[in-house]
C-alpha cells in the first residue's frame, strides 16, 4: 500500500457529484429531444405523403399557405454546417485532452477553435432559415422541421456560451491539469449536441 | 483526511426574511416547500368547495360554464402540480439528507433553484385569473385542439407547468446524486429507509418523463403562438399526438405523485406496529418494477380514441397490479400480529391502504378495454383518480405531517384533535368520493358545469357535495392542532415514537449541520440497533 501511497492521494473518483449530475441532467435532455423526435415520427406515420404536399395543396387553396410555398429542403449547405460541428466536436475533445496534459495554451485554442466552429454552425443555420420557402405555419411537416432545428440550434447557442465561460475562465488561469471538470462538462454537452444534430440531419435531410 | 467546516451556530446574523429568501439548506427549502404546497392545497380545496357547490344540485347557476370550466380547471393543476408533486419534494428535501446521514443535498444551490422557480410558477399559473377570458380551461389534461382556440390564461398555464417541471427535473437530479453518493459509512443502498427508496424511484420517473412533458408543452406553445400545425388536423396535425405525448409524462406522473406516499406509509406503518417492514427487498423491487412498468402503460388512458394497441395497454396496466400488489402484502404482513397503536400517523396510515386498495381494484376495472369504453370519461374515473390521489397520496401527506412534524419543528401535534380530523376526512372523504362511481356507471359525464335530475343524480351529487364539505371541516382540527403546537415550547425528545430510522438519531429540530454523531450503521433500522444494541442480520 505504502507504494502506492503517492498515486492514491492524486486518484480522481471515475465521476465527481457535479459529473454525475451533470450526465442526468443530459438524460433529461435527451428525452425532451425523444418527445420532438417522436412527435416528428407520430405525424409522419399518420401522414399519406411526407413531405405533406397534398395538405400543402388543400392549405393554399384555403389560402392559410402563399402561393410560392414549398416544402422543400437544400442539402448542400446543411451538409457542410453538419460536417463543421462534426469537427468542433474534436476540437473540443483536443482541448479537453491538452489540459489533461497541463497545456492551457491548448485548451485556450482548443476552445476557441470550437467556439468559433459553433458560431459558424449557427450563422449557416439562419442563412437556411433565410432562404427557405415555407414557414412554420405550412403543414406539420414545416412546424416540425423548424422545432427541432430551431431547438437544436437554442441547445448550439447554449453550448457556446458553455464554452465561452470555460475560455475566460481558462485564459484567468483556472484550470489544470487535475481541476478542469467544467472544460470536461462543456465538451459532454458539446457531444450531447452534436449526436443530436447528427440524428437530426440524418431524420430530415437523408430520411426525409 | 478533509476537514468538514461546520458553520458556527447563530454565528451570522441577519433578517430573519432574507434568511428564509436564500437559504440553501435543505431542511429549510423542505420547510418552505412544505409550506408553500399545504397553501396550494388549500386554494385548490376552496376550488374544489366551489366546484362541488356548482353540482350540488341540478340545473344549477351558481357558476356559468365559463366560470366552472376555469375552476375545475385550476383546482386539478393546483392539486396536482402545486401540491402534491412539490410536496413530496418538500418531506424528500427535509428527510432524504436525514434518513441517509448527510449533511445536506448533493448540490444545495440548485435545491435552492429547484424551490424558487415553484412560487412564482404559482403566481403565473392563477394569474390566469386576470386576464381576457380567464384562466386555462382545458382541464389539467389541456387536450388539444381545445387547448389551441383558448384565450391568454392557457399560455400561461403552459408556462407555469413548465417551469415547475424544470424545477422537479433539476430536483430529480440532485436528489439522484444524493442518495447515490452522499450516504453515511455503512449506509448501504439496501439500507436506505424504504422513503429514500420511493423518492429514488419517483426522481428517475421525474427526470425521464418530466422532459417529454417539456417537449409537448414546447409544441403546443408553438401551435397556439407560432401558427404551428402539430396537434391541428388542418395542417396535417394529429389531436391523438398531444394525448400521446402529454399521457407519456402524465402515466408514470400519477406514480410520481403516489410512490412517495407509499415510502410515507411505509415509515409509519412498521413504527407502530412495533415490528420490521415485511419483506423490505421486496418493497424495494415493486417499487422499481411499479417505476419501470410505469413508462408502458400510457396509452390506456387513450382507448376510446382507436388509435392505440389496446390489448398491449391493457396487459401492461393489468401487469402493473402486480407490484402494487406485493406491496398491500408488505403493508398487511406488517400489520399481522403487530402491537398496533393508533397514534394520527398510524390512522392516516390505515387510511391510505383501505383507500388505495379501493383505488387500485376500481384502477383494475378502468384497465379492462371494454370497461374502459363504458366508464372513459365518466365520474367513475374522477372516483378513481381521487380514491388513488387523495384516498392514496392526501392521506399519505398527513401521515407524514403528523409523524414528523416532532422531528421538524420540536413539537407534537395533538393526538384527540389528529383522530378527530382523520375520521372527518376518512367519511367526508368517502361520500364525497363513493357516489361518484355509481354516478360513472349510470354515464354521468365529468367536466360538465349542470347537469338534468335524471335517476337520481341530484342525490348522488348532494351527498357528493355533502362529503366534500365534510372535507373541508376536517381542515379545522389540523390547523387547531399545528396553533396549539406553536403555543408550546419545543419539548420534543429524539425519537418519540421510537422509531427505525436514522433521522430519529439527531435532535427534533436537527441542527444546522444535522447531526452531532452519525450511530453506527448495521441494518435498515439503525434505530432500533442503538436502541436494543443488536445487529439484525440483513
Amino acid at each position: 500500500m505504502a507504494a502506492h501511497g503517492a498515486t492514491a492521494t492524486q486518484h480522481k473518483e471515475p465521476l465527481s457529484n457535479g459529473m454525475l449530475g451533470f450526465i442526468l441532467f443530459i438524460a433529461s435532455e435527451v428525452m425532451f429531444f425523444g418527445g420532438l423526435f417522436a412527435a416528428y415520427f407520430i405525424a409522419r406515420a399518420d401522414s399519406a405523403q411526407w413531405p405533406p404536399n397534398d395538405v400543402l395543396e388543400a392549405m393554399k387553396a384555403a389560402g392559410t399557405s402563399g402561393p410560392n410555398t414549398e416544402l422543400k429542403l437544400e442539402v448542400a449547405l446543411p451538409l457542410i454546417a453538419t460536417c463543421i460541428l462534426v469537427l468542433s466536436s474534436f476540437t473540443v475533445q483536443w482541448a479537453v485532452m491538452q489540459i489533461a496534459k497541463g497545456n492551457r495554451t491548448g485548451l485556450i485554442w482548443g476552445l476557441f477553435i470550437s467556439i468559433a466552429l459553433g458560431v459558424t454552425f449557427l450563422t449557416m443555420q439562419m442563412y437556411d432559415y433565410s432562404q427557405l420557402p415555407f414557414s412554420s405555419g405550412d403543414t406539420v411537416w414545416a412546424t416540425a422541421f423548424y422545432t427541432l432545428t430551431g431547438f437544436h440550434g437554442a441547445h448550439v447557442g447554449g453550448g457556446i456560451i458553455f464554452m465561452t465561460v470555460c475560455l475566460v475562465r481558462a485564459m484567468g488561469g483556472q484550470f489544470s491539469a487535475q481541476h478542469h471538470e467544467a472544460v470536461e462538462a462543456a465538451s459532454f454537452y458539446w457531444h450531447f449536441v452534436d449526436v443530436v444534430w447528427i440524428a437530426l440531419f440524418t431524420t430530415l435531410y437523408i430520411v426525409g | 483526511m478533509a476537514s468538514i467546516a461546520i458553520p458556527k451556530q447563530g454565528g451570522y446574523s441577519r433578517p430573519l426574511i432574507l434568511e428564509w429568501i436564500t437559504t440553501v439548506d435543505h431542511k429549510k427549502l423542505g420547510i418552505l416547500y412544505l409550506y408553500t404546497s399545504m397553501f396550494f392545497f388549500a386554494v385548490g380545496g376552496v376550488l374544489a368547495l366551489l366546484v362541488r357547490t356548482q353540482l350540488a344540485v341540478a340545473d344549477n347557476h351558481f357558476l356559468d360554464n365559463h366560470a366552472y370550466n376555469q375552476i375545475f380547471t385550476m383546482h386539478a393543476s393546483a392539486m396536482l402540480f402545486l401540491f402534491i408533486i412539490p410536496i413530496w419534494a418538500g418531506f424528500g428535501n427535509y428527510l432524504v439528507p436525514l434518513q441517509i446521514g448527510a449533511l445536506d443535498m448533493a448540490f444545495p444551490r440548485i435545491n435552492a433553484l429547484s424551490y424558487w422557480l415553484f412560487p412564482p410558477a404559482g403566481i403565473i399559473m392563477f394569474s390566469g385569473f386576470l386576464v381576457k377570458d380567464g384562466a386555462a380551461q382545458a382541464g389539467w389534461t389541456a387536450y388539444s385542439p381545445l387547448a389551441k382556440t383558448l384565450g391568454t390564461g392557457m399560455d400561461l398555464w403552459i408556462i407555469a407547468v413548465a417551469m415547475l417541471g424544470v424545477s422537479s427535473t433539476i430536483g430529480a437530479a440532485n436528489f439522484l446524486v444524493t442518495m447515490f453518493r452522499m450516504r453515511a459509512p455503512g449506509m448501504t443502498m439496501f439500507r436506505m429507509p424504504i422513503f429514500c427508496w420511493t423518492m429514488l424511484v419517483t426522481s428517475v420517473l421525474s427526470l425521464l418523463a418530466t422532459p417529454v412533458l417539456a417537449s409537448a408543452l414546447t409544441m403546443l406553445f408553438i401551435d397556439r403562438n407560432f401558427g404551428g400545425n402539430f396537434f391541428d388536423p388542418n395542417g396535417g396535425g394529429n389531436a391523438v399526438l398531444w394525448q400521446n405525448v402529454f399521457w407519456f409524462y402524465s402515466h408514470p406522473a400519477v406514480y410520481i405523485m403516489i410512490l412517495p406516499g407509499m415510502g410515507i406509509i411505509s415509515e409509519i406503518l412498521p413504527v407502530f406496529s412495533r415490528k420490521p417492514l415485511f419483506g423490505y427487498k421486496a418493497f424495494i423491487f415493486a417499487t422499481m418494477g411499479i417505476g419501470g412498468l410505469g413508462f408502458s402503460v400510457w396509452a390506456h388512458h387513450m382507448f376510446t380514441t382507436g388509435a392505440v394497441l389496446k390489448p398491449w395497454f391493457g396487459f401492461m396496466t393489468g401487469l402493473i397490479g402486480v407490484p402494487t400488489g406485493v406491496k398491500m402484502f408488505n403493508w398487511l404482513g406488517t400489520l399481522w400480529r403487530g402491537q398496533l397503536t393508533f397514534e394520527p400517523p398510524m390512522l392516516f396510515a390505515l387510511g391510505f391502504v383501505s383507500m388505495f386498495l379501493i383505488g387500485g381494484i376500481n384502477g383494475a376495472f378502468a384497465a379492462a378495454v371494454p370497461v374502459d369504453f363504458a366508464i372513459h370519461d365518466t365520474y367513475f374515473v374522477v372516483a378513481h383518480i381521487h380514491y388513488v390521489l387523495f384516498g392514496g397520496s392526501v392521506f399519505a401527506v398527513f401521515g407524514g405531517l403528523y409523524y414528523w412534524f416532532p422531528k421538524i419543528w420540536g413539537r407534537r401535534l395533538n393526538d384527540r384533535l389528529g383522530q378527530i380530523q382523520f375520521w372527518l376526512m376518512f367519511i367526508g372523504f368517502n361520500l364525497t368520493f363513493f357516489p361518484m362511481h355509481l354516478l360513472g356507471l349510470d354515464g354521468m359525464p365529468r367536466r360538465i358545469a349542470t347537469y338534468n335530475d335524471f335517476n337520481n343524480w341530484q342525490l348522488l351529487n348532494m351527498i357528493s357535495t355533502s362529503g366534500a364539505f365534510l372535507i373541508g371541516l376536517s381542515m379545522f382540527p389540523f390547523a387547531a392542532a399545528v396553533i396549539m403546537a406553536f403555543m408550546k415550547p419545543k419539548d420534543q425528545p429524539n425519537d418519540p415514537w421510537e422509531a427505525n430510522t436514522l433521522e430519529w438519531a439527531t435532535t427534533s429540530p436537527p441542527p444546522v449541520h444535522n447531526f452531532d454523531e452519525i450511530p453506527e450503521i448495521h441494518s435498515e433500522r439503525p434505530l432500533f440497533d442503538l436502541r436494543h444494541g443488536t445487529h439484525s442480520n440483513h
